[in-house]
């Protein structure tokens, strides 16, 4: 699903050049859930950033579903993330005026899909992540966990080949975190492959493999016996 | 650009950011009202202008004598000039090919009364033709004519007021004989004048007859002449020329003596009082552009604002899929159609404004039907509209192109 080869970028800071990705090779196959470890510093949002499009590799080569990703203008790269990834993050990013169906429904506008379609798809989505009855309110209305959902139910709703997760229980206590984490597992299930970035060991040892990032490069690349999120929820 | 779905997202967002969308229209609308008002009052001002200057009748000369104040063949200096008849008989002969109308004017101001309303009024002894120079328009009766003249009948018309304040309102004044400076004259008609007040308070009287009771002399205080219209600006001037060279000649005053004869051309003040007029469209003008640009400033401010305030938002729908286009799209159709709205009110608000004032500065402010043409304010809507898309469009721009990453960092 997602081929890296020899990943470098760097920053310019001035006079100076900040090495961060110092040549990643990394194969993720459809289906995975991949834990991207490291400490700050470490150039793993940078790398989650190439990964979703939002930055662009100095060289390197990225191939997404075959497809590969290369000097795309600004419109281009909308039209492949609208189409190939769903982004969580750590901030949720809801749009505070807009209702849970309607933030849920924002990617399947952006696809053209027909208002009638969209609703449907945004209620189905979200009753997939537990907050149907929710569907009117506000993102101010709601905990943070349901606010994460629904920002979860977003970034199905487009039905992208990968969901990229930055953090996503950052802002969680770790009952919340769990719970999330469970749903998380519920989509790969499905067969969804999903990129998480994190820096806690417990979301890391949920998933199926953990790639290490230091100083710019994998240091470590394991795939690991997943721990079921299921067994800390009551 | 038109497609429904854009248009619920725009309504949706304009519901949702009230005081947003309450700024940005305030703004624009408030920019159109002060437009159209202080354009209107400047139009106002420019009508009561034309009303005071360009009531009567554009094309005149007036000649009136002075006292010589040169030497000159042979008389000492400081003779007073007179005109008689015949003045006016050689200029009509001479300068037929210039001339429309000409008659003399002699004021007096005498005591007129009927039964026992009395009251004292410049009454100005005139010949038929001056009817063209005042341009008064008769309400009953008659114009004096030539067979007055030629009778040398006491024969008078007078204006509105005067009938008012000697008849009263009821009754009419034509065919009723009045008492004016001891002789009895025949009332034959009653004009109205749009000059104002002052110029329906005069009585006009035959000028023979006047010479007649002023023991048969034919000397005349003034000559009042209009010239033909077709001889335009230049030909006017000519004519002003050469016919106060022919007078100076003829009543032997030095060619450099300005104080002999006088000789105002009317041709001369239209065209200062059209310079006067033009000034003012201007300065009206610069009012105009100077509160268009108020609201320029204003609204690209707001627009500045707006895009800030929408950057993480417009962030997250980059991220989700909007393309830089639709993101500028969104936020410009936005402004156009608040601005058109807001722009809209603010024009209906100052017509209703300028409506309202109607008449009631003219006497105070000299502000007369205040008003504005309806594609100058459109037209001024239009230039706000297009500097607000500008003044969106650049920090759009900006927004659209920004990383989402960078604008949804901004926590």
């Amino acid at each position: 699903m997602i081929e890296i080869k020899d990943l470098h970028k760097s920053y310019r800071m001035g006079s100076n050049s900040l090495h961060v990705l110092k040549g990643l090779n990394l194969s993720i196959k459809e289906g995975e859930l991949v834990a991207i470890m490291g400490s700050s510093g470490s150039g793993k949002s940078t790398f989650l950033n190439i990964l979703g499009m939002l930055d662009e590799a100095d060289t390197g080569e990225y191939l997404l579903d075959g497809v590969p990703i290369k000097n795309l203008n600004e419109t281009k790269a909308a039209k492949y993330r609208n189409k190939f990834l769903g982004f969580i993050f750590q901030s949720f990013n809801l749009i505070n005026y807009k209702t849970a169906i309607e933030n849920v429904a924002l990617p399947l506008y952006y696809q053209k899909v027909n208002r009638k379609d969209r609703q449907e798809k945004a209620l189905k989505y979200l009753e997939k992540v537990g907050l149907k009855q929710w569907a009117d309110h506000l993102p101010s209305e709601l905990s943070g966990g349901q606010k994460q959902r629904v920002a979860i139910a977003r970034a199905l709703a487009a039905e992208p080949k990968v969901l990229l997760a930055d953090e996503l229980t950052g802002a969680l206590d770790s009952k919340t975190s769990y719970e999330i984490m469970e749903l998380v597992q519920e989509i790969n299930d499905e067969g969804k492959t999903i990129l998480v970035v994190t820096h806690e060991p417990d979301i890391a040892q949920m998933c199926k493999r953990i790639v290490h990032l230091k100083d710019g490069v994998i240091v470590e690349d394991t795939f690991v016996e997943q721990v079921r999120a299921s067994q800390y929820v009551q | 650009m038109f497609s429904r779905d854009r248009w619920q997202e725009i309504f949706q967002t304009i519901r949702k950011n009230k005081l947003r969308t309450f700024l940005s229209g305030f703004t624009v609308a408030l920019g159109i009202l002060i437009f159209t008002v202080l354009f209107g009052m400047g139009n106002g001002l420019k009508n009561t202008f034309n009303e005071f200057f360009m009531g009567d009748a554009t094309n005149t000369f007036f000649i009136y004598p002075g006292s010589t104040s040169v030497p000159y063949q042979g008389f000492k200096k400081g003779r007073r000039i007179e005109f008689r008849n015949d003045d006016m008989e050689d200029i009509k002969k001479d300068f037929a090919m210039y001339l429309d109308k000409i008659t003399p004017r002699s004021s007096k101001s005498l005591l007129a009364s009927y039964k026992g309303e009395s009251n004292t009024y410049s009454v100005r002894a005139i010949a038929p033709a001056y009817h063209e120079v005042e341009k008064n328009i008769i309400m009953k009766g008659r114009y004096l004519n030539d067979k007055d003249i030629k009778d040398r009948a006491k024969h008078v018309v007078i204006g509105r007021l005067v009938e008012i304040d000697l008849f009263g309102k009821s009754e009419s004044a034509v065919g009723k004989y009045m008492d004016i400076g001891g002789v009895m004259y025949r009332v034959v008609g009653v004009f109205q004048d749009d000059g104002g007040d002052n110029d329906e308070r005069f009585i006009y009287m035959p000028y023979t007859t006047r010479q007649l009771l002023d023991k048969g002399t034919d000397k005349i205080d003034e000559i009042v002449l209009t010239y033909k219209t077709e001889i335009g600006y230049a030909g006017a001037m000519a004519f002003d020329a050469s016919l106060y060279r022919y007078l100076k000649d003829k009543h032997k005053v030095a060619p450099e003596d300005q104080n002999g004869i006088y000789l105002s051309n009317t041709a001369d003040i239209v065209q200062r009082n059209m310079m006067f007029a033009n000034v003012l469209q201007l300065v009206v003008l610069f009012v105009g552009i100077g509160t268009l640009i108020a609201g320029v400033i204003g609204i690209s401010n707001i627009m500045v604002f707006v895009v800030k305030e929408r950057t993480k938002e417009l962030g997250i729908r980059k991220a989700l899929g909007a393309t830089p286009a639709s993101v500028i799209g969104l936020v410009l159709q936005e402004s156009i159609f608040i601005t058109t709205i807001a722009g809209y009110i603010g024009l209906i608000m100052g017509m209703g404004l300028l409506e309202l004032i109607g008449n009631n500065f003219k006497d105070d402010y000299f502000i007369t039907n205040p008003g504005v043409g309806l594609n100058v304010v459109i037209s001024a809507t239009l230039i706000l509209i297009f500097f607000g898309v500008i003044a969106g469009y650049i920090p759009a721009r900006r927004a659209a192109s920004v990383k989402p990453i960078v604008a949804l960092r901004d926590e």
